[in-house]
């Protein structure tokens, strides 16, 4: 069986070219947009790096997610492919630093003025809301917070790898690796139930529009997460299927990845309409300033957009099941699902900071090819570096007899 | 719904029905049903019966109920008695997405069971041939359908060689009836 994965020169090409465009983007956006005398651009040039570095790292973490799930459920259907959340789960530190380095830069140095353009709360002085919420949005609980979850997400992520690496030279039928991963598992839900569904959506996202709040949003951006986590898992189980690799999953496994893709993009709707509808009814207008920036200024365009792509498309494409068990279909949907979530990340984060002086242009493709480029270089060479079939995984024999 | 003479065969075990659906099958007999004490996997696709289509089915279901509740809901609030709620606008979408949700899933969860219980005949009440008692028990019962051209002879003597512990020839209502079976004098034409 092929159970090594050689990286072919044509990705690695592909992950540098990514990589080279990306850091062009970046070095042309430092020299055009940050030296530019406009705010505007100054805060373009840093609020799409952290959409950017925000949305790929809350998308790799689910991978690690999915393991914690899959582990506790005690479900089988995961393991012939579980090498590929792994692998993503074991460079989630590589976001993680990114993440955190563009993030304490704009907390940090960002100052027009004395006025953090991305991060009003950093200088609340004279705005009277932010003094009330200064003694949780300063920016050393952003540190500690932000620190304490990245450590924990990377720290899990190499852990679950090692775990499951481990099981291979394990007895034979030995379940002590198992239940200690259970038991890991079980202690990472906390985690991300404490971090990724509450606080850090807060702080990393929310806060740039700090004068607003909703108490659905984290799980908003969970859900968007999520949905583009598991398309990033299909895409990488489709590509290494289509080098020959991962024979062991079959249909019914790329039928319960597009149930994933398909459930919770229904999901995100309903918690994005249960966000939507209640600031709509209840008509408050510190609440309604969220909705009111992007569904009637120069954002419609993506508000409706959103719901298009991530939305109607989703469910009348995903549908029905020979739809989930054909491989053009879900790849396309998740190349779809992946690109719409991330403009649902932009429409979240960018119109507090930029207002109307937003554009779709170069620098954010760059950008976002460079998070591309890292992600396919640094998850293709953690999947060749050992072997893609669990040997030993007392979960393996149900999984390869799987059915959808 | 018609008459028609059925070669029966019952199996003990699934093990051999298997093997003898596949010689059935494969020797060109139409089969005409298996009834087995509990759902056995992998029958469907053994007997050659294709995919349900049940799901579009629910399909047009939902659809019917999301154009009821939209049309019946903004006719009211719009046309028939329009209600001022917080000032609100008399055409206001977003409060009608939850009602317009729940009327889709009602429609579709009851028409789809109904529809399934339509497929296969099962309401309260509908009646079918028992090609024999056991098959709630456990025998795994094959029935064969027979025309004119069809010996009766040699097919049990096949049937038999498939490994089936009885085997008999009935005459039956190949369909379901309502209520009184009264068709006597049909059976005794045949």
């Amino acid at each position: 069986m092929n159970d090594r994965f050689e990286i072919p020169a044509s990705l690695k090409r592909t992950s540098m070219a990514l990589i080279l465009i990306g850091i062009i983007t970046l070095v042309a956006g430092a020299i055009t947009l940050l030296g530019s005398a406009d705010i505007h651009d100054k805060t373009r040039f840093w609020v799409i790096l952290l959409q950017n570095s925000v949305y790929f790292l809350l998308i790799t973490v689910v991978s690690i997610f999915i393991q914690a799930a899959a582990a506790l459920a005690q479900g089988s259907w995961i393991v012939a492919y579980r090498r590929v959340p792994e692998a993503i789960g074991a460079n989630v530190w590589v976001f993680s630093l990114i993440a955190v380095v563009v993030m304490f830069l704009i907390v940090f140095t960002f100052n027009i003025n004395g006025h953090n353009p991305v991060y009003p709360w950093v200088n609340p002085a004279g705005d009277k809301i932010l003094e009330g919420k200064s003694s949780f949005l300063n920016p050393k609980m952003f540190v500690g917070f932000t620190l304490v979850t990245v450590i924990l997400w990377s720290f899990f992520g190499r852990k679950f790898r090692s775990l499951s690496l481990a099981q291979e030279n394990a007895p034979k039928n030995s379940t002590k690796i198992y239940w200690q991963f259970f038991r890991l598992a079980g202690v990472f839900l906390l985690v991300y139930a404490l971090t990724q569904m509450s606080t850090t959506p807060w702080f990393w996202t929310m806060s740039t529009q700090p004068h607003w709040y909703s108490t659905m949003f984290s799980w908003y951006t969970f859900a968007s997460a999520f949905v583009s986590g598991m398309s990033v898992i299909l895409l990488w189980v489709v590509y290494l299927k289509n080098q020959g690799n991962l024979e062991l999953v079959t249909k019914e496994h790329m039928h319960d990845l597009g149930k994933f893709m398909f459930a919770f993009s229904i999901f995100w709707t309903y918690l994005w309409f249960d966000q939507y509808m209640l600031i709509w009814y209840s008509n408050q207008p510190e609440e309604t300033v969220y909705f009111k920036l992007r569904q009637q200024g120069s954002y419609s365009v993506l508000f409706y957009a959103n719901i298009v792509i991530n939305f109607v498309m989703p469910i009348l494409i995903l549908m029905t099941r020979p739809s989930k068990r054909n491989y053009f279909t879900v790849t396309f949907m998740a190349m779809i699902i992946i690109f719409g979530h991330w403009v649902d990340f932009y429409q979240a984060i960018i119109p507090g900071p930029l207002g109307s002086h937003w554009h779709l242009g170069w620098y954010e493709m760059g950008t976002f090819a460079l998070f591309v480029g890292i992600l396919i270089f640094t998850v293709s060479r953690t999947l060749a570096s050992a072997s893609l079939v669990p040997k030993n995984n007392i979960l393996l024999k149900e999984s390869i007899v799987h059915l959808s | 719904m018609a008459i028609k003479k059925f070669a029966v065969a019952c199996y003990d075990d699934e093990e051999v029905l298997f093997p003898a659906l596949k010689t059935v099958r494969h020797s060109g007999y139409k089969l005409h049903d298996i009834y087995t004490p509990f759902a056995v996997h992998g029958l469907d696709e053994a007997m050659g019966l294709k995919g349900t289509d049940l799901h579009i089915a629910g399909f047009i279901f939902g659809l019917c109920g999301t154009s009821t509740a939209l049309g019946f809901i903004s006719w009211i609030l719009t046309s028939d008695w329009p209600l001022n709620f917080g000032g609100k606008p008399h055409f206001s979408l977003p409060a009608w997405i939850p009602i317009t949700f729940e009327l889709t899933v009602l429609f579709s969860a009851v028409g789809m069971v109904l529809t399934w219980c339509y497929l296969n005949q099962v309401m309260p009440g509908v009646k079918k041939h028992v090609f024999h008692p056991r098959q709630s028990d456990d025998y795994f019962v094959m029935a064969v359908e027979l025309n004119d051209q069809t010996s009766e002879q040699e097919v049990v003597d096949f049937l038999k060689t498939t490994g089936a512990k009885e085997t008999s020839v009935q005459i039956a209502e190949d369909s379901w009836w309502y209520g009184r079976f009264d068709k006597e004098e049909a059976y005794q034409k045949l």
